[in-house]
């Protein structure tokens, strides 16, 4: 049995699927952001997956989506771990729990 | 060259924004005395004038009817996008005169200018753009810009607004890049053109379509802060510095509804999956409009009611989307609506926050509570809060009337009469707490009797919001013509 388009576009939305459990159920913010960073990833999978597989598409933009969206995750990454610095700066912890002054 | 002219008024703000920044760079040499003249002169000054000439940009393109498409096509120079063009300009504008004398003595003016500058360009481009590409960019251009304006004051407060900000927002950037995804895959092509090819005939993917929809649907509904993704909303709208809490709930507001309206109409409006999203955006209208003026019913910090306010108003926005897929006639309709909603709401919300943050400067409190009696510490401020919130509420003579009308007049002609009752009700509910504060500004003892008085500038903006709100309110023809213009651009 060949790998086909199927498996690759199986394992992107499990990889989504852990990366979003992973944003929302972690506590502690770089825990979030490796969430984040998996979810952006496995979106990138399935882009490249259907720029190689699929006979009608235009191959070369599936590929340079894929580019833009590694530099824009990347600029993300990098102001999120500007924030949480400026966070544990003032209050020692970067866990999402103890964030707390802002609630109804 | 061509292709430079058509985003001339986003090149503006981004070259300006540079030159901020590398003006700051070397203003140290300056020596002490010169060195102050350009952060309380300099800075704002320059920022105002990449406002002003990004606007002026803008309007000769509306009346030399410059139009066309840039770059490979994946910007284009429609009605639809000048109309953003000139209102985000504008939005620029009331940003920096609100953020003058709120960050007189902050050492890092230059960098948020630029920053707010940044991400202007970022939501014009977003109002444009025709390709998943250009619109995933454009889109993080703007969020990422503003993930540090809400963080800007890096106290307990705003840094907590930045951070919830910037990971609620990269979630939804990421369900948004798998919409996209699945939408090229669906497709094999990035540009709405195709998008909107492949739409057209693909009964046997509407599965596939639809989930794509509700992917970024999520994405967009984000920015356009809508319910189920408005939980960042009341947080980050208190914790952030509030000029930019002003320029989220309008800029990014509006910029949200330009961009769904164009992937949705322009790339998935034809075909058989159009009443699916239209349901879509009809049932999440009403989930808006119901939590937002529900819970904004029992708050006491403006800042946080105004958040709550906004969600309930992108209720009302989402209702021309929803009108839109009913048909040929009810493009125009209900996207005419939309974009004048977007424009009373701009003017509307901009007045509200210019109020609020004159008051809160002078008072050092956002509790409601502190409002009581504002009209004897200042009749003219509290005149200007009572027309916004009249505006917000939707009563006559003001913008806020005439855009409810337009759109609920949209939602019948649609066939959607539930919807347009729901949101006659909910105007009636919102009623409560717009016009709450007003009675409390005009009846009650005030708790001190010290006058409360504007900054000429925030004076300035006060005033040119209020008189638009008028405007749009008696003579709203023009604006609704322009409107119906970039409503068409579509079709």
């Amino acid at each position: 049995m060949s790998v086909g388009l199927e498996h690759f576009l199986v394992l992107s939305a499990l990889l989504f699927g852990v990366g979003l459990f992973m944003a929302l159920a972690k506590r502690n913010i770089v825990g979030i952001l490796m969430g984040i960073e998996l979810m952006f990833n496995a979106v990138n999978l399935s882009l490249v997956a259907f720029a190689r597989f699929l006979e009608a598409a235009e191959r070369l933009s599936g590929q340079v989506f894929v580019v833009f969206s590694i530099t824009v995750a990347a600029a993300e990454a990098a102001v999120a771990l500007a924030l949480a610095v400026a966070i544990y700066r003032r209050r020692e912890s970067v866990d999402v729990d103890r964030i707390n002054l802002l609630r109804w | 060259m061509e292709n430079v002219n058509l985003i001339g008024p986003q090149l503006l703000l981004m070259a300006v924004g540079g030159l901020l920044l590398i003006c700051d760079a070397f203003a140290g040499l300056l020596g002490a005395r010169r060195w102050m003249a350009w952060y309380v002169v300099g800075t704002p000054g320059l920022a105002l004038l990449g406002g002003l000439g990004s606007l002026l940009w803008a309007v000769a393109h509306a009346a030399t009817d410059t139009r066309g498409s840039a770059f490979f096509d994946t910007y284009v120079l429609d009605d639809f996008s000048l109309f953003f063009a000139v209102l985000f300009a504008g939005v620029v504008i009331a940003v920096v005169l609100f953020s003058v004398d709120y960050l007189r003595g902050n050492r890092h003016q230059a960098e948020y200018y630029a920053l707010v500058l940044a991400s202007a360009a970022g939501l014009m481009f977003l109002a444009g753009a025709r390709d998943l590409i250009a619109i995933f960019v454009a889109l993080e251009l703007t969020s990422i810009c503003q993930f540090i304006l809400a963080g800007f004051l890096k106290d307990d407060r705003s840094s907590e607004a930045g951070i919830k900000y910037l990971l609620l927002g990269a979630v939804a950037a990421a369900l948004t890049l798998y919409g996209m995804a699945l939408l090229f895959g669906l497709s094999g092509s990035t540009s709405l053109e195709g998008i909107a090819r492949a739409a057209a005939e693909a009964d046997d993917q509407r599965l596939g379509f639809v989930l794509a929809s509700v992917l970024l649907a999520a994405g967009l509904g984000f920015k356009m802060a809508i319910v189920p993704f408005q939980m960042w909303v009341p947080d980050v709208y208190q914790g952030a510095p509030t000029p930019v809490t002003g320029y989220l709930s309008v800029g990014s507001k509006a910029a949200g509804f330009a961009v769904a309206a164009r992937v949705f109409v322009e790339g998935l409006g034809q075909g058989a999956i159009a009443p699916d999203w239209a349901t879509m955006f009809a049932v999440l209208s009403v989930l808006s409009m119901t939590l937002g003026n529900v819970v904004a019913l029992v708050q006491n910090d403006i800042k946080r009611l105004l958040g709550y306010s906004s969600i309930a108003q992108a209720g009302y926005f989402l209702i021309g989307l929803a009108a839109v897929a009913a048909g040929e006639p009810q493009v125009e309709l209900g996207l005419g609506g939309l974009l004048f909603f977007a424009a009373s709401y701009a003017f509307t919300n901009l007045g509200a926050f210019a109020c609020v943050i004159a008051i809160s400067q002078r008072i050092r409190s956002d509790s409601i509570a502190d409002y009581t009696g504002m009209a004897r510490r200042s009749p003219l401020l509290a005149l200007a809060l009572t027309l916004c919130l009249v505006s917000l509420t939707g009563i006559p003579p003001t913008a806020g009337f005439v855009a409810k009308l337009y759109i609920f007049n949209a939602a019948v002609q649609a066939d959607l009469v539930w919807l347009a009752i729901a949101g006659v009700i909910n105007s009636v509910i919102s009623a409560y707490y717009y016009l709450r504060i007003v009675l409390n500004m005009y009846v009650g003892e005030p708790v001190s009797p010290e006058p409360v008085r504007p900054t000429p500038l925030l004076a300035v903006a006060t005033a040119a919001a209020v008189a638009g709100l008028l405007v749009l309110g008696v003579f709203p023809f023009p604006v609704i013509d322009a409107a119906e213009a970039a409503a068409r651009a579509f079709s």
